[in-house]
């Protein structure tokens, strides 16, 4: 308690803005702007966090994956079904992400430039997919264009396949990771505020050219960090692929399926190869991610 | 209080800056034909059931004990993700180290990992034959295949959001204010409480509240590390399978419904309070 | 300098997606020549299937018949028959049971009666519950009434959620039944006690294997015939089976989709495809894959690998699929008296 007192007195609160706390003022020389001790803790708590949660299980998956040694390994990873897994996975992924960040900025700007009626609202509409459990977001595309769907009469007389086929594996991708982007590019516009937009605005700049010369520059690190998330999460999305996607094995298979049905063979070793690869693919983009941060400086 | 509001209302009321119309198109757009219109699906099927009907299946024993477990591990989980987002955000902000880009790298990954290889993996870690979990079965603490297990599996999915959340935000908070309150003789503790959370509060919140919803409907790597002991360790989002292997799609639209309208519910809560935030920091 | 990057950056993932989007569209035409059959089928038969479709694809050609090209589909099998109902146009679905068949039956995409359509109640194999233990047995489990005993820790999975797990409990059930001479609240009882020490409920059969082998968790497994051979298989000298003196007759069921199978116009290589299996050569290969043939000779072929001497009732003791799963296992039926309170 003593030492709460204390802060309290410490504090001018002018440079806080903070009108309730006492007025008396206790200007003490600056104390160094570093205190090794506590970066050290911090540093050492995130470490054994992100070891405790993050590595070691990551760690038990690669141990599970070479088990049966490096040939063992090899031929899991370059059997012709997990290639092709492997291809759709790609392809869901590229997709998602390029739908979502177009989507994202486009309404990161719309609702954090823009006030209007119903703001909140449509920023929580946007963050369904995440409230959704990734079961149900299978479900609902099932429930529109599958054969109990409402949807699904009119696409089979027209000869269009949707769910169980490649088209249906992309829309659930791009559907469980749709708020990724926009979530990123939010807080980080947001925190910007308007002004540096208004005056280019008044200083007669089109919109295209305001947000190129004035928002990106402000929001490329967020985007960057959107995009990695959207694609990290689109890589290993299995949830709701896998009630849309039929399981045909070298047609809708992603990679994350095709590791399940090895695991559900018995086939563990070739199972924790196979989701390696998944491991490996987001390591490089984040080595990426490195690259391109590291050219900045 | 009210009269900034309305201030601010006024000011911005005014559109200065181009491009509502097509922002507003694009978005309304996309998110109507992505998201919107597959997810009246879920109430068109819902609504086959009597509002009778409704009302047994949701609130029958198993499936209201799903919640409540659903709903306090997803939230003990985002509390922890919240706490140690923070840290590991400061951390890689903050300071320079050796490891620190590994560090930075290795956030994402648990999105990457499918869900059911984590499940996996984590449930051998920590049930109590496993690495981490023979260390606390020893004090006498079960994790795998309790409440403490789904949370754990929860966190993992989690992770990443509050980091990134508020990384960015914290990358570009100005520096000089911190300065100020240093200068004048704030204790860093103080000035990070008083100061600095303040500033990131919104980011915090907003990843706090995706890590929550993540972890309410979190379904595959959550089924292998709780034990599904029906009324004890059964989630909401198991109780959806089972109907569905009954060839109840109905009610496994409503049990999913309720579960959607508490977390819109939430996240509307949430933005709601980061979007006041905002306009009340700017006034 | 920075803005160049990212659009180099921008520009590269479009045109990756550009060649992904069209490497995917163009592998899809090239597949789509001669005859093709989709098989829906259940967790683990992968393997199988796989072997078989090679002896069946020889054996078509053999009789004259066309290319044919068979796309294999494996998941649980309650998920499997949802996708079918769906959707996802099989040309034959091979389940774990003819509840998940009876299902697209009532979707309207199966005829009536397809359960005679092929010999055996359209079961070419078959296999049984039986009891996985540890190496060395130490709590002496011997049969079903072994596993109500204190200390015992049991794992088995949720019948709510794996369509196989109901054969378990109704093994369980029909032993219990067998002992007290039919007297149905001394079986609940019995059946709450089993419940009671159930340590892990997992959602599908391979996740409970994954419980007991992986994670070290419980006593016993109650598992199919088939995967506790395969989980032997991969761990030698670590586990053993242990036969009880009731259990069920586990009649995994095959169907051809009319529905589908006539738009496609595979009809015939459906019924092929299917009665095939009944083949002297498509029935060793099922007890090379630890199925039991259900050609009488075939499996004498196989003695000395299944105990043949087990009793076995069927579902049909049960009264067919539909009564039984009203009965057990539908919401508010037995199973969830069970764990009422």
């Amino acid at each position: 308690m003593k030492k709460e007192e204390d802060l309290e007195k410490n504090i001018n609160p002018d440079a806080v803005g903070d009108g309730i706390h006492s007025i008396q003022k206790v200007i003490e020389p600056p104390k160094h702007a570093s205190r090794p001790i506590v970066k050290y803790i911090l540093i050492a708590v995130s470490a054994l966090f992100l070891l405790v949660m993050l590595v070691i299980p990551l760690i038990v998956a690669l141990v599970n994956a070479l088990g049966d040694g490096w040939a063992a390994y090899k031929e899991a990873v370059l059997d012709e079904y997990t290639l092709k897994a492997l291809a759709l996975t790609l392809l869901a992924t590229v997709s998602a992400v390029l739908v979502n960040t177009v989507f994202g900025m486009f309404a990161a700007y719309l609702l954090s430039k823009f006030y209007f009626r119903g703001r909140q609202a449509l920023a929580t509409l946007i963050d369904i997919p995440f409230s959704i459990s990734p079961v149900i977001a299978g479900l609902v595309f099932i429930l529109t264009f599958g054969n109990i769907g409402w949807m699904g009469d009119f696409l089979k007389a027209h000869d269009i396949k949707i769910v169980f086929a490649v088209p249906g594996v992309i829309l659930a991708t791009i559907f469980v990771t749709f708020p990724f982007v926009f979530r990123e590019l939010f807080p980080v516009m947001n925190a910007q505020g308007n002004d540096e937009e208004e005056a280019a605005a008044l200083m007669g700049a089109g919109g295209f050219t305001i947000f190129r010369r004035i928002t990106f520059p402000h929001i490329k690190w967020a985007l960057l960090y959107g995009v990695i998330l959207c694609t990290a999460r689109a890589m290993g999305e299995f949830g709701a692929v896998s009630v849309i996607s039929g399981h045909l094995r070298g047609k809708t298979n992603t990679l994350p399926l095709h590791v399940e049905i090895l695991y559900n063979e018995f086939n563990t070793t070739a199972a924790f190869a196979a989701s390696s690869i998944l491991v490996i693919l987001a390591a490089l983009v984040l080595i990426a991610r490195n690259i391109v941060e590291w050219k900045r400086k | 209080m009210e009269q900034q509001i309305v201030k601010v209302k006024n000011k911005k009321g005014v559109r200065v800056i181009p491009g509502f119309g097509l922002s507003m198109g694009v978005t309304l757009a996309m998110l109507g034909c992505l998201v919107l219109i597959p997810l009246a699906s879920i109430f068109i099927s819902a609504s086959q059931l009597k509002p009778g009907e409704f009302l047994d299946v949701v609130t029958s024993r198993q499936v209201v004990s799903g919640y409540a477990v659903s709903l306090s591990c997803a939230f003990f989980a985002a509390l922890i993700n919240a706490a140690f987002g923070i840290v590991l955000a400061w951390v890689l902000v903050r300071y320079d180290f050796p490891g620190k880009r590994l560090m930075d790298g290795l956030i994402e990954l648990p999105f990457a990992l499918p869900t059911a290889v984590a499940g996996i993996s984590l449930t051998y870690l920590y049930s109590d034959q496993g690495w981490i979990g023979s260390i606390f079965a020893k004090i006498g603490v079960d994790i795998a295949y309790t409440r403490i297990g789904i949370t754990i599996a929860m966190v993992f999915v989690g992770i990443p959001f509050v980091v990134r959340a508020v990384q960015p935000v914290l990358e570009k908070l100005d520096r000089q204010y911190e300065e100020a309150a240093l200068m004048l003789g704030a204790n860093k503790l103080y000035t990070f409480f008083r100061v600095i959370l303040p500033e990131l509060f919104p980011a915090l919140l907003a990843g706090f509240g995706l890590a929550f919803a993540r972890g309410i409907g979190e379904y595959g790597s959550v089924v292998f590390i709780a034990g599904n002991i029906p009324y004890k360790t059964q989630i909401a989002p198991l109780l959806i399978m089972t109907k569905l292997e009954q060839y109840k799609y109905a009610d496994a639209t409503a049990i999913a419904l309720v579960l959607l309208v508490i977390s819109f519910l939430l996240m509307f809560l949430i933005n709601s309070i980061q979007i006041y935030m905002q306009r009340f920091s700017k006034a | 300098m920075k803005k160049k990057i990212l659009a180099g950056i921008l520009s590269v993932t479009m045109a990756a997606s550009v060649m992904f989007t069209g490497c995917g569209g163009g592998s899809d035409k090239k597949e789509s020549a001669g005859l093709e059959l989709l098989n829906v089928s259940y967790d683990p038969t992968r393997e199988f299937y796989a072997k078989y479709n090679e002896l069946f694809t020889e054996h078509w050609k053999e009789e004259g018949g066309e290319d044919i090209q068979i796309t294999q589909s494996h998941g649980g099998s309650g998920s499997q028959a949802r996708s079918v109902i769906e959707g996802n146009e099989a040309d034959v679905v091979t389940l774990a049971l003819a509840h998940d068949i009876t299902a697209i039956e009532n979707s309207g995409l199966i005829e009536e009666g397809w359960l005679d359509e092929f010999d055996k109640q359209s079961s070419p194999y078959t296999s049984t519950i039986v009891f996985l233990v540890r190496k060395g047995n130490d709590k002496n489990i011997k049969d079903w009434d072994d596993l109500v005993k204190d200390g015992v820790e049991v794992i088995t999975p949720n019948p709510k959620t794996s369509g196989g797990a109901c054969w378990n409990f109704l093994a369980a059930w029909a032993y219990e039944q067998e002992q007290n001479g039919g007297d149905e609240k001394a079986t609940k009882d019995f059946m709450k006690k089993l419940y009671e020490n159930v340590l892990v409920l997992d959602s599908g059969a391979r996740g409970a294997t994954n419980t007991f082998v992986e994670n070290g968790q419980g006593d016993v497994l109650i598992a199919w015939e088939n995967e506790a051979y395969l989980s032997m298989e991969e761990y030698p000298d670590e586990y053993e089976m242990v036969t009880p003196s009731v259990s069920i007759l586990a009649q995994p069921s095959v169907a051809v989709v009319d529905d589908n199978a006539k738009d496609h116009g595979t009809e015939e290589a459906a019924k092929a495809y299917l009665e095939y299996l009944y083949s002297e050569d498509a029935q060793r290969l099922a007890g090379e894959h630890y199925y039991r043939p259900s050609d009488e000779t075939v499996l004498q072929e196989f003695s000395d690998q299944f105990d043949l001497d087990m009793n076995l009732v069927t579902i049909n003791d049960f009264g067919g699929w539909d009564e039984a799963y009203e009965t057990y296992f539908d919401d508010g039926a037995i199973f969830d008296e069970i764990y009422s309170e």
